[in-house]
Formats: structure tokens, sequence, C-alpha cells
């Protein structure tokens, strides 16, 4: 079916109004009849937030691969890093953790749903669920296999709480076998998740 | 011995929970404008995710289950603008007491 000519009505247009939308409407309303902001600055955040999403993160991460020293600064100061690149991560304190043989990192928000949305879009559902927030501090390795994710005997697990203020992004371990292999290939097998430690990056080929 | 602090509810580090839910949404436009609004409100510093996450810390227990993400969100949003002065709650009821009328569906009302 094409995505062109035909746009369906959206689901949530057609459902019966319920009370919180109906005051999302009001506030919006009011904030712009005060003069707080306009329909064009409302408009403008949302492209901007639909505009952000984990191939950004790859792009880094693909980055930090190939160029030893935007990796050292990116460990550094992950925020700096990735104004470097060009990337608006708006007010956010962006914390890089580096995966190594042995070392598996993983991040959690167990307050509330703090995520590296800035650079990477806004979270997952389940990231935001209570499973997730209440499970990852406590057992870290059960919820890694839920993910798919084994990792090898003794294999050390850093679990990082996000705040508002503080917001973590994986470095995960470059693949083997991808030596020869430019930026653009690299960032393909970055995925969301394993910028987040759910998940490992794809393998090549 | 004293008995452990009762924790409060978003404080859900640690505790027994089942498994990880696998399924995803995409966002729907009034959850993308709740997200605006609080881009937007905090960006010009009249309320900070700090203050965000105050007053939905300060919603009833059940409010994680009986109310979705982004109403929350926009439940959190309108109690920092009226502590902020932008608005009274007699404005908000008044508003929305007409947005209901305009229509049963979040296509009519939002005009």
């Amino acid at each position: 079916m094409s995505h062109d000519h035909h746009t369906p009505p959206r689901p949530d247009n057609d459902e019966p109004l319920t009370y919180w939308q109906t005051m999302e409407i009001a506030v919006r309303e009011l904030l712009i009849e005060k003069g707080v902001t306009t329909p064009h600055e409302i408009a403008t955040a949302i492209d901007q937030m639909d505009a952000r999403s984990p191939a950004d993160g790859a792009r880094v991460i693909a980055h930090a691969w190939t160029d030893p020293d935007f990796k050292a600064r990116l460990l550094a100061d992950a925020s700096a890093a990735c104004r470097e690149m060009g990337f608006d991560i708006g007010p956010m304190h962006l914390i890089a953790l580096e995966n190594r043989p042995g070392l598996h990192n993983i991040v959690v928000c167990t307050l509330c749903s703090c995520y590296p949305r800035y650079l990477i879009g806004p979270p997952p559902d389940w990231y935001k669920s209570r499973a997730y927030r209440s499970r990852t501090v406590r057992e870290p390795r059960a919820v890694l296999a839920e993910f798919g994710v084994t990792l090898p005997q003794g294999t050390e697990i850093r679990v990082h709480d996000s705040t508002a203020e503080m917001r973590y992004i994986v470095l995960p371990e470059r693949p083997t076998g991808t030596e020869g292999m430019d930026k653009v290939a690299l960032a393909k097998l970055v995925t969301r998740d394993s910028m987040i430690g759910t998940g490992l990056p794809r393998q090549p080929g | 011995m004293s008995s452990p602090p009762i924790k409060p509810w978003h404080d859900m580090g640690g505790d027994i929970a089942g498994p990880i839910p696998t399924d995803d949404h995409d966002f729907a436009l009034w959850e993308k404008r709740v997200d605006a609004l609080l881009v937007l409100c905090a960006g010009k510093g009249i309320f900070t995710v700090d203050g965000l996450r105050r007053a939905i810390e300060d919603l009833p227990p059940d409010a994680f289950e009986t109310m979705s993400y982004y109403e929350r969100w926009i439940s959190s949003v309108n109690r920092n603008l009226i502590e902020a002065g932008i608005y009274s709650p007699a404005e908000l009821a008044l508003r929305m007491e007409k947005i209901s009328a305009r229509g049963a569906s979040y296509g009519e009302a939002t005009g």
C-alpha cells in the first residue's frame, strides 16, 4: 500500500476526547493566549523531537570507534563531543560509558524515565515500565537475558541510574570483523538498545 | 530495630516485578504536544524538569497504573503552570468546559 497520497485519519484524533487530552488542549491554548509560546514554536519543538533518532547516536558511536581522539573526548565530556558533531542536545548533561571485554554497562532511570532523548529520541515504552525500572538494579543479568543478551561468564555489569540532570549513553564494543568498515557502515551496526546497554551491536554481514 | 522507611511510589528501584513488556507505541499527536509544552516551558525557565518530576511524584500511588505516561505529564505541567501564576485554576476549568463542548473527539475539540 502506498503511503504517498492517502493519509488515513489518525486513530488518536478519532477516539472519544479524554479528560487529560482536554487538559492538554486547554493548557496549550492558554499558553498561546498568554503569549508564553506560539503554535509555531510548539510545532517546531515536535519536529525537533521527531527528528531525533537512534541514528544520531549511532553516528556518534561509529565516530568514536574510528577516531581515538574523538573517543577520548566523548568519554571525557559526551555533551561537548556530541555538540562538536553538530547535535543539538539541549540542556542535557551526557556521560558516555565504555563497554570493554569483561565490562558491560546498562542504563536505567529507577525514579522516572530520564533518557538521552535529546540525542537518540524519546525512550521506548519498556524503558518507562515498572518492570524495567524495578528489576534492572536488582537482577540486571535476568533483565539482559529477557532482551536476549547473555554475556561471557565473569563479565562485570555496571548499572547506571539516570537523573533529570545526568543522562547516560553506552559506547558498545566495536564488533570484531569490522576492521575495514567505514563510519557510515559501522553506524548501521549500532542499535538503540546497544546504546542503552540492553542490546549489543549487530554483527557485520 | 526500626522498620524500614516506606518508599514513595515512584522509587521503584529494586522492587520485585514481572517481565519487561515488549510492546511499544507510536506517540499520539496530543502526547507529542504535551512533550513539546514541557520542553518549551522548561526552556523558557517557567519551571524545571525537577518541577515536572516533583508534581508527578506527588500524584497518588495508583497514578502509575491508572494514568498513562503523558497523562501524568500534562497533569504535572498544568500544576506547575498554575503554581507559576501563568493562569488560574478557574481559567483552566472554564477553558476545559469550552473545549469539551466543541466535539466528542480530540480532532474536533482541538480546533
